[in-house]
């Protein structure tokens, strides 16, 4: 528990969890497309996910980022393309061994412990965790009894990182996360997120922030008018960016 | 001016001697209201969150019929139920014409578009606001339905309360299919129109200061239930 003026920073030991096996991994996209009206919004995206690498997408507004993560969680249709998971088709059970985080997060309207076990109960498996070692994981174990809507801006977030993670999916997509905190708290999600990648979850996580992804990102997917620019390790994206996008995008310029 | 005062003094005596004739006619109201808000409820409340919650062919128009209905004027209502269980009625062979049972299937009809109109909003509402992390976390549709109702409970108990106020201050069903029977189907309503129209207004204005004093009971609970739900941000 943390005394009043003390900070929680995302770092937490003595948890002892047992590791994700990412069996859904390798993730293969073949040719995704999506539309709104006539509007090309995915254009033939094809790429590999591997386990183990942190993730991250970046690119201008309107890239497709968001869609092109709630295409691969299957939260929508393409209209045309393929997305597996470990050679299997996005089907329930893949849903199922995936969460994830929204930029404002959606929290029910009851107390801090009751959105954690609300998750716990949907999942047919054994539970992995305990409410209160989830609520500990996110520094929240003296909000337990608190209605969530409560919560500071950054709480919310990790309460709603820790409901993401309750059941230790093998996939957990981000998208913008901290977009709307200050640098604490968005250093606390970022630790809690290493955290998860440590224990073998394969984090997509989509930012606009190019410190954050330096920080975290192994991996990164630059985007641009729905599609996927450049697919590279991160430190080559960062040193000598291909597309002439992505060197606008890093240095600061408008991208159009 | 006079008999006015010797009208206000006279109800304040009837409820304060506890008048059986006061007490019973409140009773009745009571039963008959709070009978016709449990119905209601519980056959407004899945229309509401069935039409809250899904999105189908003629769904618009769906809405725009239960707010209509929010109006319905309580003397169609009641000639519509009298019709039915009138002897020549479809419905006549039950006997229930001039009961308490009568009234209450009266103000059923009568508020169960109000409680599945502002149930269908309060649903809405909360499943717009959490429909894409039940998708995200691969929600049943009965477990939404659950949550949903589970976390709108607040709202939907207001809308019950609404449904409540509505009936209980209702005259036009329940005198066409009650009869306003002494001892049998005499409500407070029916009563302050029979004891104005005798020219008894003692009676009719002790009844009166009932019926304003639950109205304000109502309020006031649907106030608190408000209050309570927006300090522990339920709401």
């Amino acid at each position: 528990m943390l005394d009043g003026a003390q900070t929680f920073d995302g770092n937490v030991t003595g948890v002892e969890v047992e590791k994700a096996t990412p069996a859904l991994l390798p993730c293969e996209v073949k040719g995704l497309c999506y539309k709104a009206g006539e509007n090309q919004l995915i254009d033939g995206i094809d790429l590999k996910l591997t386990a183990g690498p942190v993730t991250m997408i970046m690119g201008p507004n309107g890239a497709g980022k968001t869609l092109l993560v709630r295409l691969l969680h299957g939260m929508i249709e393409p209209a045309s393309g393929q997305v597996s998971w470990g050679g299997r088709p996005l089907d329930l059970a893949t849903r199922k061994r995936q969460a994830m985080v929204f930029q404002t997060p959606v929290l029910l309207r009851r107390s801090v412990t009751a959105n954690i076990d609300f998750v716990l109960k949907l999942h047919d498996g054994p539970k992995r965790q305990t409410a209160e070692e989830i609520l500990h994981m996110a520094g929240l174990d003296d909000k337990a009894s608190q209605p969530a809507r409560l919560l500071s801006g950054g709480e919310r977030q990790r309460l709603a990182i820790a409901r993401a993670l309750a059941t230790n999916p093998d996939v957990l997509f981000l998208d913008e996360p901290t977009a709307s905190l200050d640098p604490a708290s968005t250093l606390a999600i970022e630790n809690i997120v290493s955290q998860a990648r440590d224990r073998g979850t394969k984090i997509i996580f989509i930012t606009h922030d190019v410190g954050q992804a330096r920080r975290l990102g192994d991996e990164v997917i630059f985007m641009h008018h729905g599609r996927v620019l450049e697919q590279v390790p991160a430190k080559s994206f960062f040193d000598s960016p291909s597309s002439t996008q992505a060197q606008d995008y890093l240095a600061g310029r408008i991208v159009l | 001016m006079q008999n006015f005062t010797q009208a206000f003094a006279l109800a304040f005596d009837l409820m304060l001697s506890a008048d059986a004739d006061l007490l019973e006619i409140i009773g009745l109201s009571l039963r008959v209201s709070l009978m016709a808000m449990a119905i209601s409820t519980l056959i407004g409340l899945p229309i509401g969150a069935a039409i809250g919650m899904s999105r189908f062919r003629g769904r618009g128009v769906s809405i725009i019929l239960l707010n209509a209905l929010m109006g319905l004027p309580p003397v169609v209502v009641g000639l519509g139920v009298y019709l039915l269980l009138s002897r020549a009625g479809p419905m006549g062979w039950m006997g229930l014409l001039y009961t308490p049972t009568a009234m209450i299937i009266a103000q059923s009809i009568l508020i169960t578009p109000i409680i599945a109109a502002l149930s269908r909003q309060v649903i809405e509402d909360l499943h717009n606001e959490y429909a894409e992390q039940f998708r995200s976390l691969c929600v049943s549709p009965r477990t939404a339905i659950a949550a949903l109702l589970w976390d709108a409970r607040y709202g939907l108990l207001t809308v019950a309360l609404a449904g409540f106020g509505r009936a209980v201050a209702e005259v036009g069903a329940v005198i066409i299919v009650g009869g306003n029977i002494e001892h049998l189907t005499r409500v407070m309503t029916t009563a302050i129109a029979l004891e104005t129209s005798k020219g008894d207004l003692a009676l009719a204005l002790a009844l009166g200061i009932v019926l304003l004093s639950i109205a304000l009971l109502v309020n006031a609970a649907v106030m608190g239930l408000r209050m309570t739900a927006t300090r522990f941000s339920y709401a």
